[in-house]
């Protein structure tokens, strides 16, 4: 099975790369910006048989190792 | 003392902690591979020198947090033996949980080197009384990150070991090199606050020809402390 796990930072924790990426893009001429915020993206595949069972993993290696609870949030996508 | 240093990939500052803890502790050296999963049985330190274990990758400190000799270390801190983490050290004993909170990218988004003051805030075996310390950072992620109630618990447990501030030992704005939250520089945990993390390196300010020696002062202490009936 293909899934996605989406890795971002709390709305209330500051993003200091997402700002001077911010500011980076304007320097280039990209109008209108208000604010980039950075996070991260895993592909896994992973062997298993039942979707649910294959969710409970991810989600046990989402918050023991691929997301930090204190900072970040984090959301599964199942793709095939 | 006998001091067992953990170097994992990546680490850089592991000759300058092997040589304070020499020069100003006299002790015993033994290197221990990340890979290994037991300490030598008479060790009573422990140290996480700075550096970039994994590259970085993933979080600062996150990947080391999975690596077999952690979990040996995990034991020896519960325990209450002495622990120090310095730099990247801090941020592997904040990913594996020993210390509360998280270590971010500095607020204004540059690696930082430099000397720097923190004064002592709350007693423990690394900070026996209160003094204002010249110390150098060297680092890009240091800027910590608590919630509201972790961070009232800190201050309640006094787990607060230094406060960045200037050379008066005031804290403000200016005097934050990362802008951690209240200023935290360093953290005790464990049991008897036997576990220490600090983002500036202490190790490379012990002898007269690196500029000061203030940081021997931490050293000498853990050395005390152990001698202590």
């Amino acid at each position: 099975m293909r899934a996605t796990i989406f890795v971002r930072l709390k709305r209330d924790v500051l993003d200091p790369e997402g700002d001077a990426i911010a500011e980076a893009l304007a320097r280039t001429g990209a109008s209108g910006i208000e604010s980039v915020r950075v996070g991260k993206v895993f592909e896994i595949e992973v062997a298993g048989r039942t979707r649910q069972g294959v969710v409970r993993e991810l989600e046990k290696m989402a918050q023991e190792l691929l997301a930090n609870p204190v900072t970040e949030d984090f959301e599964i996508r199942i793709d095939d | 003392m006998h001091a067992a240093i953990v170097p994992f990939p990546g680490t850089n500052a592991e000759e300058e902690m092997i040589a304070a803890l020499r020069f100003v502790c006299g002790a015993k050296i033994t290197r221990v591979a990340h890979t290994e999963r037991e300490l030598p049985i008479d060790v009573d330190f422990v140290a996480l020198p700075g550096g970039f274990s994994y590259g970085d990758y993933l979080r600062a400190g996150a990947i080391a947090k999975t690596a077999p000799i952690l979990e040996a270390v995990r034991t020896f801190a519960n325990r209450g033996g002495l622990v120090l983490g310095v730099c990247n050290g801090f941020q592997i004993l904040v990913e594996a949980s020993l210390l509360p909170g998280a270590l971010l990218r500095n607020d204004h988004g540059r690696f930082d080197c430099r000397d720097i003051f923190v004064r002592t805030e709350h007693r423990g075996p690394f900070s026996p009384e209160a003094r204002v310390l010249r110390l150098p950072i060297a680092h890009g992620e240091g800027r910590f990150h608590a919630d509201d109630e972790t961070m009232k618990r800190l201050e309640g447990e006094g787990r607060i070991a230094f406060r960045y501030a200037d050379a008066a030992g005031e804290t403000s704005r200016n005097a934050n090199p990362n802008g951690s939250r209240e200023a935290i520089a360093g953290l005790y945990g464990g049991p008897k606050k036997n576990i220490l993390g600090l983002m500036p390196h202490p190790e490379r300010m012990t002898e007269p020809h690196h500029g000061g020696t203030d940081g021997a002062l931490l050293f000498r202490a853990a050395l005390d402390s152990l001698k202590a009936p």
